[in-house]
């Protein structure tokens, strides 16, 4: 271990600078990143709540944290309880039995709160959404702020529609000079 | 013991993959008894409209073979009163169908949590749903117990279920789980439609698995259609399979190790993890692999810059995964653990018919790949890897041996590749309908496929059946007498499904 601990202070960060969200990204981020910005400074809080996916976008939203995409070093972090939380990022397509788990995860989270719809289930427009099992758009259940689609998206989607939230463009780019 | 249950009677013609026989009560309880004396295992137990199929496994002579029961006056004999495995299966049934099994031993619902607009579902006449009474958990007796609800939302980033801890202190009494929040109604869902937008439907069962589930919904498909895929797409399935085989077993002895706090593993495992899933989309043009096996064949053709990712990918693990591996088991802190922990017992796993690392690292020796060998497998098998210990320890190492057999196999196969086309359309139209079962090794165990195609192609029933139906249960048995906080490291160790299992 020590020679790993070693090995890895002698060599480069892997953790890669992000490129540019795109403009309907920006677009939609707009409005809400004065918010965050306001309220929260660069800290990010966020629970997941996986509202019937099927796994694929919970394996992408995991990959934020590897040494390659580091979410945490822009102030992003995820938490155990929706208590401790900011933002909810829920996934799938709002399953009937998961109905009533995601609307008081959504009560039981302090304001200010902000809830990001993930993955073309969270969307809506995923093919599960007409079943009886599922309510839809994770829209039709709790207010929702931003839509991340995909299927399931990249952790490079999830993180620049993240970024635009937090911090915006200007800021962004400032803390990718330093990384690269 | 096949020919003993089954002799007399002639499999179904239109069926193909594997025999279907049509069973009778008699019969069905002679099945229950074999179950019951560990002669056979159980691969699958599935409704469809007014009759029952099982999916049986005889680990002596290695054959499998469906055997179905017709519904008579809205019942059928259970085979939950002789097999404990079957329990959650025919009360699943019971949800979607309304099939009512006799002397069922347990006689909640499971999948229905009484939200769907109609009950019985599947049923030909669902019914308007009945408020249900609330879930009743089972009891545990015993000075200063003390219950610990958990879920459905729960630890971090993870699927949705309920764990209801039974806690003496910090050790574990009883854990019953309660599963059933990521039901999306799929099996429904692939009723009428074609066998792409079902392919599609079977790729999103379970995310981690896209690519088995893409693999077997097309054996199953064209073993009913008798069509062959062109040998190149053949091989292409395989080294997509083991690709995700070894993408998942990465994160998983990462997010193992994570769970007992050593997150150094996790941060080293996932950077490789990442590497595997950038060659998947350079060779194969999607991280996951989604949508790229097909009946027919598969969607995209491998080109060299592709077969040198994967290649540099697999070399890359050559070097570096060596230097992990004694992380893991060179690091004391980490090892006490993990040794000892989670115990699932021979008889257990055998019992339970649990495949995978599961079943692997608990002496069970059954991998669908070598023991009911699908091509490319037939040709180019490749080495089981079993453990007697069936502890967290052990799956860790079912999983470190499947990664460096996997990536030795990919580099073989890459070398060997068959040219040709990559896919060949499927017009065969059956004039009556027909039925294709098959069986893939997915990374956490084996998947069975069942479907059923009749006019214009459209699927008339399909059952996707996922490894953790049988291994939910072993979880159970392996928190007991463990402390509540090893909890998550066995639950990652075991890393069920719940989508899978939630349909």
């Amino acid at each position: 271990m020590r020679r790993r601990l070693f090995k890895n202070l002698v060599t480069a960060p892997c953790t890669e600078p992000v490129s540019k969200p795109t403009a309907a990204l920006e677009a939609a981020g707009a409005q809400l990143r004065g918010a965050i910005a306001r309220s929260l400074g660069r800290s990010l809080a966020i629970r997941e709540v996986d509202a019937g996916s099927c796994n694929g976008c919970e394996l992408e939203i995991h990959a934020l944290s590897n040494a390659l995409y580091d979410v945490e070093r822009f102030g992003i972090r995820f938490v155990a309880s929706p208590r401790h939380a900011d933002l909810l990022l829920v996934t799938g397509p709002v399953t009937l039995n998961m109905r009533e788990a995601l609307e008081r995860t959504y009560a039981a989270t302090p304001a200010p709160k902000w809830v990001v719809a993930v993955g073309d289930c969270g969307a809506g427009c995923g093919m599960f959404t007409d079943s009886y099992a599922c309510v839809g758009a994770v829209s039709k259940v709790i207010p929702v702020d931003l839509v991340i689609r995909g299927c399931p998206p990249t952790p490079t989607d999830l993180l620049q529609g993240l970024l635009v939230l937090l911090s915006g463009g200007a800021a962004a780019a400032g803390v990718n000079a330093k990384h690269s | 013991m096949f020919k003993a249950l089954f002799g007399n009677l002639t499999p179904t013609a239109a069926h193909r993959g594997w025999p279907r026989v049509v069973a009778d009560a008699d019969i069905w309880q002679r099945i229950g008894e074999a179950l019951r004396e560990d002669k056979l295992d159980l691969l699958g137990l599935w409704g469809d409209g007014a009759a029952v199929h099982c999916a049986l496994y005889e680990p002596s002579t290695r054959q499998i073979v469906s055997a179905t029961i017709d519904v008579h006056d809205g019942k059928v004999p259970s085979l939950a009163v002789f097999h404990a495995p079957a329990s959650r299966l025919e009360r699943t049934i019971r949800d979607l169908f309304g099939i009512e099994f006799v002397a069922l031993p347990d006689p909640r619902p499971w999948l229905d949590h009484g939200r769907w607009p109609d009950s019985v579902p599947l049923a030909d006449q669902p019914r308007p749903h009945a408020p249900l009474p609330p879930y009743r958990f089972l009891d545990a007796e015993g000075p200063s117990l003390h219950q610990i609800p958990v879920g459905p939302v729960h630890a971090g980033i993870i699927e949705p279920g309920h764990f209801r801890f039974t806690a003496s202190g910090e050790t574990v009494v009883r854990l019953e789980e309660r599963l059933g929040y990521t039901h999306k109604g799929i099996e429904k869902l692939l009723c009428g439609k074609s066998i792409d937008e079902a392919g599609r439907i079977a790729a999103r069962v379970s995310g981690d698995s896209t690519v088995a589930y893409s693999f077997v919904f097309a054996l199953a498909v064209e073993a009913a259609l008798e069509f062959h895929p062109p040998p190149r797409a053949v091989w292409m399935r395989a080294v997509m399979a083991e690709l995700e085989r070894i993408a998942n077993h990465l994160g998983d002895i990462g997010a193992i190790c994570n769970d007992a706090a050593f997150s150094m593993m996790h941060a080293e495992c996932g950077i490789l993890r990442e590497e595997v899933l950038r060659a998947c989309t350079v060779a194969f043009g999607h991280r996951l692999m989604m949508d790229r096996i097909v009946p027919g064949g598969v969607a995209v053709d491998l080109e060299p810059a592709g077969q040198h990712a994967i290649l540099s990918v697999t070399q890359k693990l050559r070097r570096q995964f060596p230097e992990l591996i004694e992380l893991y088991e060179n690091t004391a802190s980490l090892q006490d653990r993990t040794v000892g922990t989670g115990v699932v017992t021979a008889a257990l796993a055998a019992r339970f018919a649990a495949s995978g690392y599961v079943g692997r690292a608990s002496s069970r020796s059954f991998d669908a790949r070598i023991c009911l060998p699908y091509p490319p497998y037939d040709a180019a098998p490749i080495e089981i890897v079993v453990r007697p210990e069936g502890d967290v320890d052990a799956r860790v190492w079912v999983r470190i041996r499947e990664i460096q057999l996997s990536a030795g196999w990919l580099e073989a196969a890459l070398a060997s590749l068959p040219l040709g086309p990559v896919h060949l359309p499927v017009i065969t139209a059956p004039a009556a309908p027909v039925e294709g079962s098959a069986l893939v090794e997915g990374f956490r165990g084996d998947i069975l496929a069942y479907v059923r195609i009749g006019p214009g192609r459209r699927i008339e029933r399909c059952h996707l059946r996922d490894p953790s139906w049988f291994l939910w249960p072993l979880l159970e048995a392996a928190i007991e007498g463990n402390i509540v906080a090893d909890f998550p490291l066995c639950n990652k160790s075991f890393n069920c499904s719940y989508s899978g299992h939630d349909l």
